[in-house]
């Protein structure tokens, strides 16, 4: 790690919005203005005694926070090596991680007296934590999703609609979660007055990545806290996926001045990397501008963004988080892949020796956790975000095994 | 002084206002779009802005997503669209040349080589949809050593000081949305955009062109009483939305549609001189 020992973390991203070369706001200058409300009224919050207290409240109360560790002995024992703690995000209610964020910006919403929220979502989890917090504080909610994304989760696409928000389809580019996003954005140059974007990751213009990553930080925050209470040591390693990465994020911001822990995000191999189907912008892509910041992405030798493939449609996206980007550069952290077989052959592992179904977002953790566990060997400590349940995902992994259910 | 800046200083000598039409490089198909820049010029395109293709417009409407689906379905790239320049500028060397895009095919080419090459290709001035003056620097160093315009935006929601940055900023004309919105939208609200424009008149001495959901004749003709260069697009593409399967046909009816709105604005100008 000698490369960020002298890296103050917590000074990051810097008034514009950069981490390092990554991050800023590359938008239509409609939205600059927008962008500026938001900034200010997230500085003045963001330390707001109030503002915190209602969030703490909500994250208690609504969410079920904080959210246990829990060490997967039996899984501990057939690996043989570290021992595995999860970081119980499945647990919360809507069923992952996403509705930390989404409580955090619907509060700042309604301070801003914006009255209709809009969001994008590739699985549905966001688009779900969204509906959810909107229902509970009356606020107007349109969910973009790919047209492809609403056919394979049609049971999040209903969920939303009963919870009263409109689920608007989105038939350009690959009609998955980059076009979902860009039909957000268009949205919102359009409504900019009366509406507030929430986006559902740590991408997107500044100052998204650094609010998002503030409202997960809970994750890493109770993690390290539990941690030491339960062991008396920080862990070795962390692990967690990476989609857009505000899980990961929210898991590692806290201990990134801990030296002595890895850190470990893990992206969506698809195929493999070979193949060239994957969703591994820090593995296999180069740097670039998309949806408002400058980060790793998945492009051709002409600049045009390309479509990805995962079993999971959570990591299905051709962008990532601008500090992961940063993250990547310094080392602090090391990005890696597994692919789609390798995370649901860890999707069913969990399920059977553990007792809990793993989204397949978080399968993908999992999956390189266990490696990472045979290669640490026994006495060691490795923390996954255990960022969803998989309840979402059991007609995908029905379909793929022939089942109809 | 840039071929913009002299085109300007033209059209004010002989008391008119510019029309600027935009099309997206290679729709309906590559084969035709140095024509059709051609025959834009010929119906009274005093500049030209030509669209690069691009997988992700987050500023534009479903007209111009389509056309950049349909330029892209050809492979068409930033290469490619430099390439028809060139090929543009070996017939035409008066009428200026704005490409209009996103940033990340200029990333992957690299600043420095995309503003050289854009040079060479006989490019006048570069707008970056989603490259606001404050991330600009490096890029904006590349396009002034290689003497191109930057072009840049101004909103509804800009504010004053912001407003006056990018005036300082802005070279060849700025570029004012005509409203909150994506490109091809219809709520144009020509009072308040002409309070807006006269604004930035006071402000700075660069031209100022108007666009976004300006669709008729009618409609160019009035922005043509307060603006110095009016933008149509969208209108345009629905031109070669309509007959994609026929580029004869499209570029025809587009070129049609661009002279109603060059007639529509001369009277404005005959009547007023
Ligand atoms: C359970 C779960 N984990 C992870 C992700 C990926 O998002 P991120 O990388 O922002 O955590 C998603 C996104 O839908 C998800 O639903």
């Amino acid at each position: 790690m000698s490369n960020s020992e002298a890296i103050k973390f917590d000074q990051f991203p810097n008034a514009e919005g950069h981490f390092g070369p990554y991050g800023g706001r590359f938008v239509p200058e409609t939205l600059i203005a927008a962008l500026d409300e938001l900034t200010e009224a997230y500085h003045r919050y963001r330390n707001d005694p109030d503002f915190l207290a209602e969030f703490d409240r909500d994250c208690t109360d609504f969410v079920g926070r904080p959210s246990p560790i829990y060490l997967a002995e039996r899984w501990t024992r057939k690996v043989g090596g570290a021992e595995i703690y999860l970081k119980r995000e499945d647990l919360n209610h809507t069923g992952a991680h996403k509705v930390n964020n989404t409580i955090g910006q619907a509060l700042l919403a309604t301070r801003m007296g914006k009255q209709r929220v809009i969001a994008e979502t590739g699985a549905g989890q966001h688009g779900v934590a969204t509906a959810t917090i909107a229902a509970r504080l009356g606020l107007k909610c349109v969910v973009y999703m790919g047209a492809d994304d609403i056919q394979r989760q049609a049971p999040n696409v209903y969920r939303m609609r009963l919870l009263g928000a409109e689920v608007v389809p989105v038939t350009s580019g690959t009609r998955t979660l980059k076009d979902a996003l860009n039909e957000a954005m268009r949205d919102w140059v359009t409504n900019v007055d009366d509406t507030f974007y929430i986006i559902g990751t740590v991408a997107g213009p500044h100052p998204y990545p650094m609010m998002v990553r503030d409202f997960q930080s809970i994750i890493g925050r109770e993690s390290r806290r539990q941690m030491l209470e339960r062991t008396g040591e920080l862990p070795d390693a962390l692990v967690a996926c990476v989609g857009g990465g505000s899980n990961a994020i929210g898991l590692f911001h806290p201990f990134l001045d801990d030296e002595s822990v890895s850190l470990y995000g893990v992206e969506a191999g698809g195929h493999g990397i070979e193949t060239g189907e994957h969703a591994a912008p820090l593995c296999a892509g180069k740097p670039g501008v998309l949806h408002g910041n400058r980060t790793y992405l998945m492009e051709d030798a002409n600049g045009q963004i390309v479509g990805t493939h995962s079993i999971s449609a959570g990591l299905d996206y051709p962008g990532v988080g601008p500090e992961h980007s940063w993250l990547k550069d310094i080392r602090r952290a090391n990005y890696v892949s597994v692919t789609d077989d390798e995370a649901l052959a860890a999707f069913h592992e969990l399920t059977r020796t553990e007792g809990i179904i793993p989204a397949l977002e978080s399968a993908h953790a999992l999956a390189y956790a266990s490696k990472l566990a045979a290669e640490l060997g026994p006495g060691k400590r490795i923390l996954v975000n255990l960022s969803g349940r998989g309840d979402k995902d059991i007609n995908t992994v029905a379909t793929l095994e022939g089942i109809e259910l | 002084m840039s071929r913009i800046e002299r085109r300007f200083q033209a059209l004010r000598a002989s008391g008119r206002k510019a029309l600027i039409p935009y099309v997206t490089a290679g729709d309906p198909h590559p084969d035709v779009t140095v024509r059709l820049m051609h025959d834009l010029v010929d119906a009274g395109a005093d500049i030209l802005e030509l669209g690069v293709p691009f997988s992700d417009p987050i500023g534009d409407g479903p007209v111009i997503q389509l056309a950049c689906e349909r330029a892209l379905k050809h492979g068409v790239g930033l290469r490619d669209v430099l390439r028809m320049v060139q090929t543009f500028r070996e017939a035409d060397q008066e009428t200026p040349v704005v490409l209009m895009g996103y940033m990340n095919p200029i990333e992957v080419m690299g600043h420095a080589a995309f503003a050289a090459a854009a040079q060479e290709a006989g490019v006048d001035g570069v707008l970056t949809v989603d490259m606001p003056p404050e991330e600009m620097d490096d890029l904006s160093q590349q396009l002034a050593d290689a003497g191109l315009d930057p072009i840049f935006l101004v909103a509804p929601t800009t504010g004053d000081a912001r407003m006056r940055l990018i005036c300082e900023h802005a070279r060849g004309f700025i570029y004012y949305v005509s409203l909150k919105g994506v490109t091809g939208s219809a709520t144009l609200d020509v009072d308040a955009v002409s309070a807006r424009v006269d604004h930035l008149h006071a402000v700075t001495g660069v031209p100022v062109g108007v666009g976004f959901g300006i669709g008729t004749p009618e409609q160019a003709a009035r922005m043509s009483r307060v603006a110095d260069a009016v933008v149509v697009g969208s209108a345009l593409v629905r031109q070669i939305e309509a007959r994609a399967e026929e580029p004869e046909a499209a570029v025809r009816a587009v070129t049609e549609m661009l002279r109603s709105m060059r007639e529509a604005m001369d009277a404005v100008q005959a009547q007023s001189a």
